[in-house]
């Protein structure tokens, strides 16, 4: 068949390679990658941080040119004539690539004019683009005061100003919360819709590519699959189960099953657990001596299953990721086991307020040990605020904290000893190594002596990181600087572990051994609070709130808050739906 | 406290040394600045374009003449024959000084009359200017001495007999490399504290030293004494340059510089924290600090006098701790000055030390708690 | 308006707005340079006056009288009497003065003898300019001294040979006037080259330079946005800081308004070529803020013969002065400010700027790409 401009696709890579200089070493980023993207669709980059994603989108927008191969947009060149390629496409880059200090307006004004939109057509098209991103009643706001979530639609606003042939998206949902997030979504697929635009969006989180026509599917700088959603899940097809067994821990019942034979992978979601076999032929174990009444049900496979089988077909040839032992801290054992009612975080009617304005107004809860206790909430519900008063990092203007027996307001220091803390992207000192970084810690801890070398030692055998002891903790991949930041936290064996946003954006093997870790810490008494946007992370959680307006406006295990979105449409709602459904019932109560 | 304060001071160290941008800061600009101001900053008179308009050509301005060309100081680069080119010499920056040897010269010197010799000096850069004068006064003076000696005038009924201490040739590398000392040893320092704060914060690992069970002062003093140490190594450094390279004469014993050191670089530090608990971004320490750099080495007498400023200003240095380290450097290296001597520069040093550090621990609890 | 016009006025009308919005932009453009004029007009001049002086007569007499009295009359000294020469010497090494006139006992006596007597003058010598300045009043001193005593009737004869100085442009010799015009040239390195290079790594920093390269605005329209605008603001900073001068310092402006304006433009340029240079190759403020400092900033401090004389650098130092575009500004403003618009500097001095600009801005635009690489 001949090819005519018409048929040809909106974006094709012939064996792009592009390499960068890190550490004395050149690494590829993208690696002799082919892939080809039809015009009219919305195709998903997926991957976890540090995959290419990002060198992959400047790639195709002339941002940086490729060392070897071709890039071709529209069937042209793009390291030839960019600006030919520029003219047809937008780009919203990580961030939005807004001016913080300028308002709403003369960002959209300043990109309108730079793309060349006649001054004529101005106004319908803001009037347009507001309605489209619900941004009217903020014209004035400066681009810097406003959320998360309305900067992404601003961002988007701003490179839609024009109705481009194709837009490139590059991770426009990472720290937005899931109802902007969905939103997001939908202004997407109505652009698909109406002005049959291409799209390529790159993101970190895998249910999103599901919403995708097609997908690409990168890790470490290769394309590991490019298809559709569904003919990547179909090989996982009567794969997946749920299982549960009522009055059984879930965590002991994860336990088991994960070592049963002929299961590939198992994970906690709320109150059961997600199985894949490792085959179609074999069915998940239907009896187990311990669990009694085990009751296992099929459902849906999902893109994450296919990218968690890719992932361990690659790993079974080289070294077998390093499981982590059973007991990550022989610390606690003692007092461990108990399911013991006593409670570790109590917070009551907790207020902090800034000059007039209140971000967390009289919240109360209680955290017992050994629990995994979830803190969710949208951009700017006070969910940051909390979690920075429950570690101690902001005094509370109200309302009485306790953690781990210590009143925060009298005996911060003492309390501060009793916890551990792992920040959002795993701040590490990147210049130190990893065993310079633990005997920083376990010295700030006040270890010392022979104590001290012990845990040292612990922690980096426990994790793995003694072929790296002593690199830079700059160089290190992702995942092993994730592990090294809970090693730190570890150190002084605290009773209650802080985790912020922990394992988002990294890959989905790794994101579990992070979690069985955890979910082996609780097991052994220690209380665990997360914070988080992310609702895979959500289900790991044993309980938890969602804040809304500085308030918690529900509460509960995630079986419970899913049952909440429950309806005739929506028999198995996700986390997420739950979220959502949650946040709209309280703006309607809020509107009544 | 002592094993936390101590591995967060190996903290600090390993992550300085070990991060390149702030190497840099510490090897590149110090380095640079040594030989710059070493070499640069002078004031003394070095190959002073001068050109001759000598209207009354004979031995006698010969002789006179000669003398300026035996002056290391000056350089003769024209002979003018027209009056007419003096100004034009001046005005295009050809020469900055114009001898101008009288008509009548040597008639007036045979008659006892007072025979003139003018100089026309550019005045554009009034420092160069005075002491184009004072050089050329000088060599007048000497050749007038020494006609009167040949001729048997008499002698003038005094004449001057000018001596410096303590820098007998008047070099102003002698003046000025001491200084070198105090200004790297600010700069370096107030960099190294001012900015460690605010690294972390943008690293997002303030938050994680925050929740260890570590106290505000224990974090303030594992943040404050690497920037002493690094001070006090930095000013070795540089005093061994100054010792060995420059070969500025060190005439006092070690033990009262080393004692103003340490109060200077204590109250350096101070500063630093103070700026480096109110910055949030590395920007903003960098501007906090050259906004503090500017007038604290402007005011401080490291390249023009204390002296020469108004009253208020001169009250109001008082409180720069580089001021009192500078007559303590100078004082020790060319005075050869004891401590007792100093004891009027070590009290304020302390004071701005311990306040600042007070301040610096107060803004840091209140930021942090 | 063409479609480029469109586009050069949008961003030029967004970078207004940033520097409207934006404090630390308008601090490092007025008041930054404000602060140091204050600073320098007030707190940095290099003229002694009122330098304490020892006198020390042993024996007093109507010639010492004559001579302290002329130390008296002279503007540069505030002197005070010692009995003995050790009180004196004890005074001068406790820093209470800065210098020691001697008049020994035998001073009157030896005067009137064939020999002549010796007027000892013992200085501090640690701070070696200023000793050199004093020296050079106490000269004139004694020189007046010298006259007065050869007037008939006087103890002596005068000296052979008399000086008669002319200073031209600076007959008062205050540094104040020579030091404010050199600032100016600081303060606008500082607009120039520093202010540019922050504001294109903020870009780069927030990635809003990357949200420009794939719009339609091309490289020369994004490189002018940025250069006009600060090129205004620098020049808004210069004259501010030329009217401070002129009015608050009393600072003489000779030269003419135009020429001031034509050679300003010429430095701003090369500054803002430097800028963009910089900024070509830090792509965070941090980074930027040290290269800016180093390269443009510490430079046009030592370097300009804004303080130093350039003249009295040793060779090599003197060999690196040629790239520093200060150099060439300050060598105009003092000649416009204090001499006037004299071509045979300013030409040489402008092309020389005319070059550094041509130079910098052609670098800076041949590295700048619409790219990240």
């Amino acid at each position: 068949m001949p090819i005519t401009p018409e048929d040809r696709p909106a974006l094709e890579l012939s064996r792009v390679t592009r390499r960068f200089r890190a550490a004395g070493r050149t690494v590829a980023a993208v690696d002799a990658l082919s892939a080809r993207i039809e015009r009219g669709t919305v195709t998903g980059l997926v991957g976890p941080d540090g995959a290419g994603k990002t060198t992959l989108m400047r790639l195709c927008t002339g941002l940086l040119l490729p060392d070897e191969g071709r890039v071709e947009l529209f069937g042209i060149d793009v390291a030839r004539r960019p600006e030919d390629v520029r003219a047809r496409i937008a780009y919203m880059p990580q961030r939005f690539g807004l001016y913080e200090d300028l308002s709403v307006l003369e960002n959209l004004e300043l990109y309108a004019r730079l793309q060349g939109v006649p001054a004529i057509q101005h106004a319908a098209r803001f009037e347009e683009l507001l309605h489209m991103t619900g941004l009217g009643p903020f014209l004035g706001r400066l681009a810097g005061r406003l959320s998360g979530g309305m900067k992404q639609k601003l961002g988007l606003a701003c490179t839609l100003v024009q109705v481009p042939e194709m837009l490139f998206l590059d991770e426009p949902t990472v720290g937005v919360d899931p109802v902007s997030r969905r939103e997001l979504w939908a202004i997407v697929d109505a652009l698909v819709r109406t002005s049959g635009v291409t799209v390529l969006l790159s993101t970190s989180y895998l249910d999103e590519a599901e919403r995708c026509a097609s997908v690409l599917l990168m890790h470490e700088g290769r394309l590991l699959e490019s298809a559709d959603p569904a003919s990547l899940t179909a090989p996982m097809t009567g794969r997946c189960f749920r299982a549960s067994a009522p009055g059984m821990d879930t965590r002991r019942l994860h336990a088991l099953l994960a070592r049963s034979p002929g299961i590939m992978d198992a994970t906690i979601q709320g109150g059961h657990v997600r199985l894949v076999t490792r085959a179609a032929g074999t069915p998940p174990p239907s009896r187990i001596p311990e669990a009694r009444n085990l009751a296992v049900e099929p459902v849906a496979p999902r893109l994450e299953d296919a990218f968690v089988a890719r992932l361990l077909e690659q790993a079974a040839s080289p070294e077998p990721p390093p499981t982590p032992a059973s007991t990550p801290t022989p610390a606690s054992t003692a007092t461990a086991r108990e399911p013991a009612a006593d409670v570790v975080i109590s917070a009551d009617r907790l207020t902090r307020r800034f000059g007039d304005f209140t971000a967390v107004d009289a919240v109360s809860f209680e955290v017992r040990r050994g629990e995994i206790f979830g803190l969710l909430g949208a951009n700017g519900a006070g969910k940051s605020t909390t979690f920075r008063m429950l570690c101690g990092l902001l005094p509370p203007t109200a309302g009485a904290l306790r953690v781990a027996g210590f009143d925060l307001r009298r005996a911060a220091g003492a309390a501060r000893g009793r916890i551990g803390y792992m920040a959002q992207r795993f701040s590490l000192y990147g210049d130190l190594s990893p065993r310079q970084n633990l005997t920083f810690f376990s010295s700030a801890y006040r270890l010392r002596g022979a104590r001290q070398q012990e845990r040292i030692g612990w922690a980096l055998r426990e994790f793995g990181l003694q072929p790296m002891a002593d690199a830079a903790s700059r160089d290190l991949p992702l995942g092993y600087k994730q592990r090294l930041a809970l090693a730190c936290a570890l150190m002084h064996e605290p009773d209650i572990l802080f985790l912020d946003e922990p394992t988002s954006g990294v890959d989905p093997l790794a994101r579990r051994e992070f979690w069985r870790r955890i979910h082996a810490l609780a097991g052994h008494g220690v209380t665990v609070l997360v914070t988080t946007h992310f609702m895979e992370e959500a289900e790991y959680c044993d309980r938890l709130i969602i804040l809304s307006q500085g308030g918690i406006i529900a509460a509960g295990d995630s079986e419970r808050l899913k049952a909440l979105a429950r309806s005739a449409q929506l028999p198995n709602p996700t986390m997420e739906d739950a979220f959502i459904a949650v946040l709209e019932g309280a703006a309607g109560a809020r509107a009544a | 406290m002592w094993p936390a304060v101590l591995a967060l001071i190996v903290k600090e160290l390993l992550a300085i040394l070990k991060d390149p941008r702030s190497r840099i800061v510490l090897i590149g600009p110090p380095l640079l600045q040594l030989v710059v101001f070493g070499y640069g900053a002078t004031f003394d008179l070095n190959h002073v374009p001068v050109a001759v308009y000598d209207e009354d050509p004979s031995a006698a301005s010969r002789d006179l003449i000669a003398r300026f060309l035996g002056s290391p100081a000056f350089e003769v680069v024209a002979r003018l024959h027209d009056a007419a080119d003096v100004d034009r010499l001046i005005d295009s920056r050809e020469a900055t000084l114009v001898i101008d040897v009288d008509r009548r010269f040597t008639r007036d010197l045979l008659g006892h009359r007072p025979a003139r010799v003018q100089l026309i000096v550019d005045g554009r850069n009034s420092n160069t200017a005075l002491l184009v004068l004072g050089y050329s006064n000088q060599i007048v003076t000497d050749f007038s001495r020494d006609w009167l000696a040949a001729h048997g005038g008499g002698a003038a009924p005094a004449v001057l007999d000018l001596r410096a201490n303590y820098n007998p040739p008047l070099n102003s590398q002698w003046f000025i490399v001491p200084g070198i000392v105090a200004l790297l040893t600010q700069v370096v320092t107030l960099l190294v504290v001012g900015l460690s704060v605010a690294r972390e914060r943008e690293a997002g690992t303030f938050d994680q030293l925050l929740v260890t069970p570590m106290g505000p002062l224990e974090i303030l003093l594992g943040k404050g004494l690497p920037g002493v140490l690094i001070g006090l190594l930095e000013a070795t450094v540089i005093i061994l340059a100054a010792v060995l390279w420059f070969r500025v004469p060190l005439r006092g014993p070690l033990l009262p510089l080393y004692l103003g050191l340490f109060l200077f670089v204590a109250a350096v530090t101070g500063i630093g924290l103070m700026i480096s608990s109110l910055a949030v971004t590395q920007q903003q320490a960098l501007l906090g600090a050259f906004l503090f750099m500017v007038p604290s080495i402007t005011l401080s007498g490291f390249a023009t006098p204390i002296a020469n400023m108004p009253r208020f200003i001169q009250a109001a240095t008082q409180v720069n701790p580089m001021r009192h380290f500078l007559v303590i450097v100078r004082g020790v290296f060319l005075e050869g000055s004891t401590t007792a001597e100093l004891l009027p520069q070590y009290w304020p040093l302390a004071l701005v030390a311990a306040g600042s550090m007070l301040v610096a621990g107060w803004l840091f609890r209140r930021r942090t708690a | 308006m063409s479609a480029a016009g469109v586009r050069l006025t949008a961003l030029l009308r967004k970078e207004a707005l940033q520097i409207m919005r934006d404090p630390s932009a308008l601090a490092i453009a007025f008041a930054l340079p404000a602060f140091l004029l204050f600073i320098f007009g007030y707190g940095v001049t290099l003229d002694a006056k009122e330098v304490p002086l020892g006198v020390v007569v042993e024996r007093p007499s109507a010639d010492t009288a004559a001579f302290e009295g002329k130390l008296r009359q002279s503007p540069y000294f505030e002197t005070t009497e010692y009995r003995d020469f050790a009180a004196a010497e004890r005074a001068l090494e406790a820093h209470e003065i800065n210098g020691i006139v001697w008049l020994r006992e035998d001073f009157s006596r030896r005067m009137r003898s064939s020999r002549g007597a010796t007027i000892g003058a013992i200085l501090n010598g640690v701070d070696a300019n200023s000793a050199r300045i004093v020296e050079g009043y106490l000269q004139q001193a004694w020189a007046a001294w010298l006259a007065d005593a050869a007037r008939p009737g006087g103890p002596g004869a005068a000296l052979p040979v008399a000086v008669a100085p002319r200073i031209r442009f600076n007959p008062e010799v205050r540094s104040r006037d020579y030091l404010i015009p050199g600032l100016i040239a600081l303060v606008m390195t500082l607009t120039g080259a520093l202010l540019t290079a922050l504001v294109i790594a903020r870009e780069w920093e927030r990635g809003t330079q990357e949200a420009l390269m794939v719009t339609r605005a091309t490289l020369r329209e994004i490189l002018l946005a940025k250069l006009l605008p600060y090129f205004v603001l620098g020049l808004g900073g210069m004259a501010a800081s030329v009217i401070l001068a002129v009015t608050l310092f009393r600072v003489p402006f000779h030269g003419s308004a135009w020429a001031l304006l034509v050679t300003s433009s010429l430095f701003l340029l090369a500054a803002l070529g430097m800028g963009l240079l910089i900024s070509t190759a830090a792509r965070n403020q941090f980074v930027a803020g040290q290269i800016a400092i180093i390269a443009t900033f510490l430079p046009a401090f030592i370097l300009s013969g804004f303080v130093f004389d350039i003249g009295s650098m040793p060779a090599p130092i003197r060999a690196v002065t040629h790239v520093v575009a200060a150099r060439y500004f300050v060598t105009i403003l003092q000649t416009l400010f204090l001499a006037g618009d004299l071509w045979s500097v300013l030409l040489p001095n402008a092309l020389a700027l005319a070059l550094m600009a041509a130079l910098f801005l052609g670098v800076a635009r041949l590295r700048a790409r619409k790219r990240l690489d």
